[in-house]
């Protein structure tokens, strides 16, 4: 490393702070700035002048104090005792931060991102002596109940191993070496660091083909995400971004979820704090909360830190990826994101692109979902990895024309068009099942082991859309001239798609068991308000009157489908029986 | 040491620019002495090297390049507090305004704050009772939300608010609550309406007001919500109090930064504002809500006029974004007389689902709000059909909804400013509306709580018939 100098600062404007005689200073390392040491980011440099963007409140700062070069860009600290932790946009600890400081956050603070006390029970999975290089397993440490944390040989290390041996390691105590063949060595410990703006390297990269379930019936029957694939939530104030967030946070089928809180409500991180311990995960009956890593930098902490958040939730989702797991990384708001990215700019002074944002907003959203992924991870042995995001964008007013999201559909292959009238007629999730798209629907066949039962998923789940798509034709003629004038048929078809959206569509996040359907079970729901579709079809062939077959008593049995419990699955499917005995019922009396 | 100087070389708007400056902190306060004698106050925006730049408070009126003295006092701004302050009415930023003696500071709060530790709150989940049917029945208000108004320019949002001040209690308790009410630019007649009425019912001894009226330094209201809540912190986090924060109207605050944005010639975002508004609307509205393991709570009501009731105008539209739903008023509402005129189904409070059900409120209430709700959505689409295609073209069905919906607006809404009703009155009232549907078309209801509530209210309807 070159030598840096300590400068001085010559202006303050909010969030950004000139200094000079920063020689020898890099883009992006990370600097102390003023009497209170408060941390920041170098952004330009000009000369020995650099501007620099800081992650606390500058008030009190002014000309002539010391900024002191830290020589490093800005990094995470990766290893046990991640999970479970709740941290600010710059890996602080937000729970040790309440006892250092109280119960407000105040500056200057400097908390190591991991516990430096406790002490991890660590079992080597490979023998001294062997030759080792960068991403090779060195063994692995049971972190929490769910989480087995791989310890893994840094990025840029390689050699012969030695002195590994099993036993209980504090983060930075050194667990073995690695010596090269000019004979240097490399000391290992359970941590290591990474900078938060480049991605970390991978052997190679796959297409995503595999669906990641989500519990959540419009996502996964109709839209579905893949195991790193990317997906966006456009819509207004008010249409549940954050409750689609928090469930699939919930109820997504990966690993590891992190979670990042960016310029968003404090009420809501206190809800996620308070909810996700007591919620059990239902695939390994666990709480959620032992596979979670949240970060909060709610919208009244420093803007800088903000648009920091994003990158550092992005680099801990790759560190797990790396280890060979399926990571879901949530953003709520990546609009958040982009405000503090514009708000940088402007104190800049940079030329502004459309409605005040850099010119480069676009190229940073696009470079940000590129690190999702399905890979094959470096080193041995040999693993697939896979991180998936899912941003929430803000759009002022719910109007997609606006940058971000414009920026965000450019790159993204799934989209959940929320929308405003959706919400105001109390269905949630408020997902637009004509203008929303997933590019990974072939993939949905995949989630059944049976492959027949796979494809019958995806038929099913194309001629539910033909039928919605119906709808929305046939409701405009209905509007025109009345529900009397359309044939039977159309009735009928009415009557289903009305169905599909209010008995299996429409989801309440806060019913105990509606939350969360699992793959089999949405499978029989549909197959069940189908199978009524085409027994209606059938029996008004057969001249019964359309009244006599929508008055079904059968037809409550479908809409309380969802409230079925999954260990009940056998009930959801026997009401394909009783809906062939009513209609036969009704077609002989007719 | 307090530096004078008199090398004042710019004045542009609100702002101007001092040389040759030693030792200026960003934020700090200054202040300004002109030739005729008196004071002004102001706030550093920028330093750089030896040039500083800063918003005057008072406006620049009067203010010459040669004959002022700037005094930098090397602090930020501060609002001095004690429990004095209760029953007390300030200027927009924080000098007594009324006959009263000066305040002797307990302590000096930076106006700015801190922001709350997320680990270190406590989620809001305590149902405050308002005695407004549209509130308490279907958006609950809960101690630590901020649930703005959403008003426009001749609704009768003042009502509202001064009814809220007056009626809010918690069910079954009697702990000490107070009202710290922020005017912003209002009229003279607005902000003296809301002194007359907490005066009449006594309330305004465990009132604080900060009052920067329509004719005071449009400047001076960047400060005044901030002042405001740092009583309001005061109150609640270290007297214990429950505080109840009325923003009212945060329109013109957003104005006053726009103007001060458009005179530092930044880059304008939306309609003109500022690109940091959000933040900036973040940092004021996030300062509301509960911290473990202390008894006082922060909850608040700013109100905002949508310029052309426009709710996608960047003021709502980014307080909605922040605050945890928002109550609209409606003018349709208003010109049927009804009072007062809530628009119930853009309304919306988020936290609702944690302040009511069994052990809160009753068992029958989120059922119920859904039921009420879906049914008023129903009959208003019917009123609409029924201006386009006259009454008589409706079907039975709808003109059954139809009659529900004038009804609901009728009773439901309207109870006048004056009316307090109790959480259990609201309930039962919303069962005695959906009386008029057979059971199996309250879809949104459990059978069971159909069973227990409705029958009572089916019992009188025959008797009165």
């Amino acid at each position: 490393m070159s030598e840096t100098s300590n400068g001085r600062i010559i202006k303050v404007a909010g969030p950004v702070v000139v200094a000079e005689g920063m020689t020898g200073a890099r883009m992006y390392d990370v600097v102390r700035v003023g009497s209170e040491n408060l941390i920041g980011e170098i952004v330009e440099l000009h000369g020995d002048k650099a501007s620099i963007q800081v992650y606390e409140d500058t008030v009190g700062i002014g000309p002539g104090e010391q900024v002191v070069n830290t020589g490093a860009p800005l990094s995470v600290e990766l290893g046990p005792g991640l999970i479970e932790s709740i941290y600010d946009g710059i890996q602080r600890p937000l729970d040790r931060l309440v006892e250092q400081q109280g119960d407000f956050i105040k500056r200057g603070a400097d908390i190591p991102g991991l516990d430096r006390e406790k002490k991890w029970h660590f079992v080597p999975k490979i023998d001294n002596g062997t030759d080792v290089g960068p991403g090779d397993i060195l063994g692995e440490v049971q972190e929490t109940t769910l989480m087995l944390h791989k310890i893994m040989i840094p990025p840029r290390v390689s050699g012969k191993l030695d002195g590994l041996g099993e036993g209980d390691y504090t983060v930075d105590e050194v667990i073995g070496t690695v010596t090269d063949d000019e004979g240097k060595r490399t000391e290992l410990k359970l941590m290591q660091k990474w900078p938060v703006r480049t991605p970390r390297p991978v052997t190679r990269r796959l297409a995503p083909d595999e669906v990641l379930t989500t519990g959540q019936r419009v996502v996964d029957a109709f839209f579905p995400i893949a195991k790193g694939g990317t997906a966006c939530v456009p819509g207004p104030f008010g249409t549940g971004k954050t409750v689609v967030q928090h469930q699939l946070a919930k109820w997504v089928n990966a690993d590891v979820v992190v979670y990042v809180g960016c310029g968003e409500r404090g009420n809501e991180m206190t809800d996620v704090l308070r909810e996700f311990p007591e919620l059990v995960d239902p695939h390994s009956g666990e709480p959620l909360m032992k596979r979670v890593v949240l970060l909060a930098n709610t919208s009244d902490m420093p803007v800088a830190a903000r648009e920091a958040s994003v990158y550092t939730g992005i680099t801990l989702a790759e560190y797990f990826r790396d280890m060979g797991y399926s990571v879901a990384m949530m953003a709520d708001s990546t609009s958040r994101w982009a405000e503090a990215m514009r708000e940088i700019s402007t104190r800049l002074e940079e030329m502004p692109a459309e409605e005040g944002y850099p010119a480069y907003l676009g190229a940073r959203i696009a470079s940000f979902y590129e690190r999702a992924g399905k890979v094959i991870c470096k080193g041995g042995p040999n693993r697939e990895g896979a991180l998936s995001i899912i941003g929430a964008v803000s759009p002022p007013g719910g109007d997609l024309s606006d940058s971000v999201v414009q920026a965000t559909l450019h790159v993204v292959k799934v989209f959940w068009s929320l929308q405003g009238r959706l919400a105001q007629q109390r269905h949630f999730p408020a997902i637009d099942w004509l203008t929303s798209y997933s590019f990974y629907k072939q993939y949905l066949s995949g989630c059944f082991e049976d492959k027949e039962r796979g494809e019958e998923m995806a038929e099913m789940s194309q001629e539910a859309m033909n039928l919605l798509e119906q709808e929305s034709q046939l409701i405009e003629i209905v509007r025109l001239v009345g529900a009397e004038s359309i044939s039977a048929k159309d009735r009928i078809t009415l009557e289903t798609s009305k169905s599909i959206r209010e008995d299996f569509l429409h989801q309440n996040a806060f019913h105990k068991v509606d939350t969360h359907t699992s793959i089999d079970k949405q499978f029989e729901m549909l197959k069940v308000i189908l199978h009524f579709h085409n027994k209606a079809l059938e029996a008004i062939e057969q001249g019964v009157e359309i009244g006599e077959i929508t008055k079904l008593a059968v037809r409550t049995d479908i809409a309380r489908a969802k409230f079925v419990e999954e260990k009940d699955l056998q009930q959801v499917v026997d009401i394909r029986k009783t809906i062939d005995e009513q209609v036969k019922q009704c077609s002989a009396v007719a | 040491m307090l530096k004078e100087y008199r090398t004042v070389t710019e004045i542009a708007g609100p702002l101007m620019l001092v040389e040759g400056v030693e030792g200026a902190k960003y934020g700090q306060i200054v202040d300004i002495e002109i030739a005729d004698g008196s004071t002004r106050h102001g706030q550093i925006l920028q330093v750089e090297a030896d040039k500083v730049l800063v918003q005057v408070f008072e406006g620049t009126e009067g203010i010459d390049v040669d004959n002022s003295t700037v005094r930098f006092l090397g602090k930020p701004m501060e609002l001095g507090v004690s429990p004095e302050i209760l029953g007390r009415v300030f200027d927009g930023t924080g000098r007594p305004k009324d006959d009263g003696p000066a305040i002797i500071p307990q302590k000096r709060l930076n106006i700015n704050g801190n922001p709350i530790n997320p680990y270190a709150r406590d989620y809001p989940n305590e149902f405050i009772q308002t005695g407004i049917s549209t509130i308490d029945g279907l958006n609950p208000l809960v101690r630590g939300q901020k649930l703005p108004i959403f008003s426009g320019s001749g609704l009768p949002h003042d009502d509202i608010t001064a009814q809220l001040a007056r009626q809010a209690t918690v069910l079954g308790e009697g702990e000490a609550f107070a009202v710290v009410f922020a005017a912003m630019g209002i009229t003279f007649e607005a902000a003296q309406f809301f002194i007359n009425d907490l005066t009449n019912t006594g309330a305004i001894e465990r009132a604080v007001l900060f009052i920067n009226l329509a004719n005071d330094p449009a400047i001076e209201r960047i400060a005044t919500p901030r002042v405001a809540l740092t009583a309001a912190e005061y109150l609640a986090f270290e007297e214990n109090m429950h505080v109840l924060v009325i923003l009212n109207d945060m329109t013109n605050y957003c104005e006053a930064l726009r103007q001060i944005s458009a005179a530092r010639k930044e880059v304008p975002g939306r309609r003109g504002y500022p690109g940091y508004l959000y933040t900036d609307l973040a940092t004021i509205y996030e300062r509301a809500g509960r911290v473990k393991g202390r008894k006082g709570s922060i909850t608040q009501v700013p109100v905002l006029t949508m310029p052309e009731d426009d709710k996608t105008h960047p003021v709502p539209d980014l307080t909605g974004y922040i605050t945890e739903g928002q109550i609209i008023m409606s003018r349709a509402l208003h010109r049927k007389a009804v009072a007062p005129p809530v628009d119930v189904l853009p309304s919306l409070s988020r936290l609702k689902d944690k302040g009511i059900g069994s052990g809160k409120t009753r068992e029958d209430h989120a059922d119920l709000y859904n039921q009420l709700y879906a049914a008023y959505a129903r009959g208003k689409e019917a009123q609409e059909l029924a201006t386009i295609l006259g009454e008589a073209a409706l079907s039975a069905e709808d003109q059954k909804y139809m009659k529900y919906a004038n009804e609901f607006e009728a009773k439901y809404i309207s109870q006048g400013y004056y009316e307090n009703r109790s959480v259990f009155d609201t309930l039962d009232l919303g069962w005695k509306l959906l009386s008029m549907f057979e059971d199996s078309e309250l879809k949104r209801v459990d059978p069971k709580l159909i069973d227990k509530y409705m029958p009572q209210f089916r019992q009188t309807q025959t008797a009165e018939s």
